[in-house]
C-alpha cells in the first residue's frame, strides 16, 4: 500500500519558498489523520543546510537530492529525478506549491507516473479516509471539491497563502535519496534577475495596486512609496497594463496573476468582473476610488471615495506614524 | 515548417457562472471564447509562418460548438482545423492530454503551441502532459520566442526574473501574456476560414481505448458573495486616519 505524504520543497537563492512550508505544515495534520509518515523532497545544489529546518514544520524525514545539475530548476531534470524517487517509494502522495516552477515540475511528474493532479488548491481536507481537495474554477467564480480515487499518488498543487507556516518541532531524519537527472534538454542561456527589495505579488502579504485611475507611469511612484512602508508588493489592474504603464508581470486578474494577501489595496480600481477574479479571494480588501458607483466599492471591506492622489499619500503618512 | 496549435474553447471571462439543479456548472446562455493564453498561441504560430512559411494547424478537444473556436483560429489565418470528440462527458486533464497527443502523434509538427493555462479550470497541466507523453522538451510561460535552425530560443518568466531557455525541436512551448498582441479576423479572413478545412475525429479514431478520469469531482459550490463593507466618509486627511484605525483595531491587520 502507498505510504507517506510528500512534499516538494521549492527553494531559490538558497531561500525555501514559503508556500513549501505553508504545504508542509498544512500536511501535518492530514499526514496524522490518515497514519502517513510526512516526507519533505528537497533537491538542488548546496541545500543541506536547509534540510534540517523541515522538521520545524513538521516534517518526518527529508529526501535530500543533491547535485549541481540541480542549482538551476529545468523541468525535465527536476521532474526526471522526483518521478523516479515516487516510483521507487510509492508515495500515497504528492504535493506541491501551484508557482511558476511547481507548476512545470506537478505536469510533467504527474504523467510520468500516470496519476492524477489537481491544480491551484486553496483547501486540503480528510475525508472518507481519502484527500479531498477544493479548489476555485472560473477565476474563483466556482469552487470544485475533487479527489484521486485511484490512481497514486493523489497530487495537488496548492495555491500561496492558502495555508499558515506552522512551526511543529520535530527532529526530521535526513536521507540523501539516490536518483537519475536523465537528459535535460531545456538550456539555460540565461537568468536576469529583478532586483527588486519588495515581496512576490502571488505570496505577498499586503498588495498595494493601481489601475487607470493612475492616469500615468510616473504616478506609480505614489503607491510604490505606500507599498514600501508596508512592504507590500505592488500589483496592477488590466487596464494600467493594457495601457503600457507597468509590465505584463504586475497583472493581477483573470489574465494575470491570482493572488490571496491578508490586505490588497485598490487605489484607482474600478473593480472589473477579471480583476475581482484575481484578487476575489484576499482576506481584507481596501478601495480608494474618485467615483462612488465603481464595482470595486461593491466587495472592499473598507472604502475612500475620493482622488487616490490625495488619499494614498496620507495613508502613507498615517501607517508610517503606528507601524 | 509545421507547427500545431492546441486550443481550448472557454467560457468568457465575463461571464456569471449558476449551477445546475444537480450541482453541475450551467453551461446554458454562456458565450464562449478561444482561451485567452491559446489566442497568444495562435498569433505566435501565425507570425512564425509568416517569418519562415509552413503550415498551421488549431487542434481542439470539446464538442461540436467548439468548431466556432477553431473557426476564429482560422478566421485569424490558420491553415486548418482539428476537432476531436473524446468520446465522454467527463474530461479530466489526463484524458484531454492523452487525446491530444495520440492525435498530435499522427501529425508532421516541428512545434506545438499552446497557452500556458486555461482560463476556467487553471490547471496549467494539458500541454506538459503531451510534451511528457509525445517524449518532446516543454517551456512553460513563454513571453518571447525565436526559432531558427532547429532551436527555439524562449524567454520565459520565473520568479523573481526571467530566464532564456534553449530547446530543440520538436518542442512544446506554452503562451504567456505579453507574447504577442493577437490580431482581430479581417473581414477577408472570416470568409476564407469557411472554406478552410475543419476535420473532425473521436478518441477512438485516433486510436485512444476508452479511459477514465484520474481526477474525480465531488461537488461543485458557488462561493459566498463578499459584500460591501464600509465607505469611510470625510475628507481625505480623516478618511486615511480613520482607514489606517480601522485596518489596526478591527480588521486586526497591523
Amino acid at each position: 500500500m502507498p505510504k507517506g505524504i510528500w512534499v516538494y520543497i521549492e527553494q531559490f537563492d538558497g531561500q525555501i519558498k514559503k508556500v513549501s512550508l505553508e504545504v508542509l505544515s498544512a500536511s501535518r495534520k492530514a499526514a496524522e489523520e490518515l497514519g502517513h509518515e510526512l516526507c519533505a523532497v528537497l533537491p538542488g545544489k548546496g541545500v543541506l543546510e536547509m534540510a534540517y529546518t523541515l522538521g520545524k514544520y513538521g516534517a518526518d524525514k527529508v529526501y535530500v537530492l543533491e547535485d549541481d545539475v540541480l542549482e538551476n530548476f529545468t523541468t525535465d531534470g527536476y521532474a526526471n529525478a522526483i518521478a523516479g524517487l515516487i516510483k521507487e517509494n510509492e508515495p500515497y502522495a504528492f504535493l506541491l506549491g501551484y508557482t511558476m516552477c511547481g507548476r512545470d515540475l506537478a505536469a510533467q511528474v504527474a504523467q510520468k507516473v500516470e496519476t492524477g493532479l489537481m491544480s491551484d488548491c486553496v483547501d486540503m481536507t480528510v475525508e472518507d479516509g481519502q484527500l479531498v481537495f477544493t479548489r476555485p474554477i472560473y477565476a474563483g467564480k466556482v469552487f470544485v471539491k475533487a479527489t484521486c480515487p485511484e490512481a497514486r499518488p493523489v497530487m495537488a498543487s496548492i495555491r500561496p497563502n492558502s495555508f499558515m507556516a506552522e512551526e511543529n518541532k520535530k527532529e526530521a531524519e535526513i536521507v540523501n535519496a539516490p536518483f537519475q537527472v536523465g537528459d535535460i534538454r531545456q538550456e539555460i542561456k540565461d537568468i536576469v534577475r529583478q532586483v527588486s527589495e519588495r515581496p512576490e505579488l502571488t505570496e505577498a502579504d499586503i498588495i498595494v495596486s493601481g489601475g487607470r485611475g493612475m492616469k500615468s507611469p510616473e504616478n506609480y511612484k505614489v503607491i510604490e512609496e505606500l507599498a514600501d512602508v508596508l512592504g507590500a508588493a505592488v500589483g496592477a489592474s488590466r487596464a494600467a497594463v493594457d495601457a503600457g504603464w507597468v509590465p505584463h508581470n504586475m497583472q493581477v486578474g483573470q489574465t494575470g496573476k491570482t493572488v490571496s494577501p491578508v490586505l490588497y489595496i485598490a487605489c484607482g480600481i474600478s473593480g472589473a468582473i477579471q480583476h475581482l477574479a484575481g484578487m476575489g479571494s484576499s482576506k481584507c480588501i481596501v478601495a480608494i476610488n474618485k467615483d462612488p458607483e465603481a464595482n470595486i466599492f461593491k466587495v472592499a471591506d473598507y472604502g475612500i471615495v475620493g482622488d487616490l492622489f490625495d488619499v494614498v499619500p496620507l495613508l502613507k503618512e498615517e501607517f508610517e506614524s503606528f507601524l | 515548417m509545421n507547427i500545431v496549435v492546441c486550443l481550448k474553447q472557454t467560457f468568457d471571462t465575463e461571464a456569471k457562472i449558476k449551477l445546475t439543479g444537480d450541482g453541475r456548472i450551467d453551461n446554458k446562455g454562456v458565450s464562449l471564447i478561444i482561451n485567452p493564453y491559446d489566442e497568444f498561441a495562435v498569433e505566435e504560430a501565425l507570425k512564425l509562418k509568416e517569418k519562415d512559411g509552413g503550415e498551421v494547424t488549431v487542434v481542439s478537444v470539446g464538442g461540436q460548438q467548439a468548431q466556432d473556436a477553431l473557426r476564429q483560429a482560422l478566421a485569424m489565418g490558420a491553415d486548418k482545423a482539428m476537432l476531436i470528440d473524446p468520446g465522454t462527458e467527463e474530461v479530466d486533464e489526463y484524458i484531454a492530454a492523452t487525446v491530444l497527443a495520440k492525435a498530435l502523434s499522427g501529425m508532421d509538427y516541428d512545434i506545438i503551441l499552446g497557452g500556458w493555462r486555461a482560463i476556467d479550470d487553471s490547471s496549467a497541466q494539458v500541454a506538459g502532459r503531451i510534451a511528457e507523453i509525445l517524449n518532446i522538451p516543454v517551456v512553460n510561460m513563454v513571453t518571447k520566442l525565436e526559432v531558427e535552425g532547429g532551436k527555439a530560443v524562449a524567454t520565459r518568466e520565473i520568479e523573481g526574473g526571467s530566464e532564456v531557455i534553449e530547446v530543440s525541436l520538436p518542442a512544446m512551448i506554452t503562451a504567456q501574456k505579453g507574447l504577442n498582441e493577437p490580431r482581430y479576423p479581417s473581414m477577408k479572413g472570416i470568409m476564407k476560414a469557411k472554406k478552410k478545412p475543419m476535420g473532425k475525429t473521436t478518441a477512438a479514431d485516433v486510436g485512444v481505448d476508452e479511459l477514465t478520469t484520474k481526477v474525480k469531482a465531488l461537488s461543485f459550490s458557488l462561493p459566498k458573495p463578499r459584500e460591501a463593507g464600509k465607505v469611510i466618509e470625510g475628507e481625505a486627511p480623516d478618511a486615511a486616519k480613520e482607514l489606517a484605525r480601522l485596518l489596526h483595531q478591527e480588521a486586526k491587520i497591523f
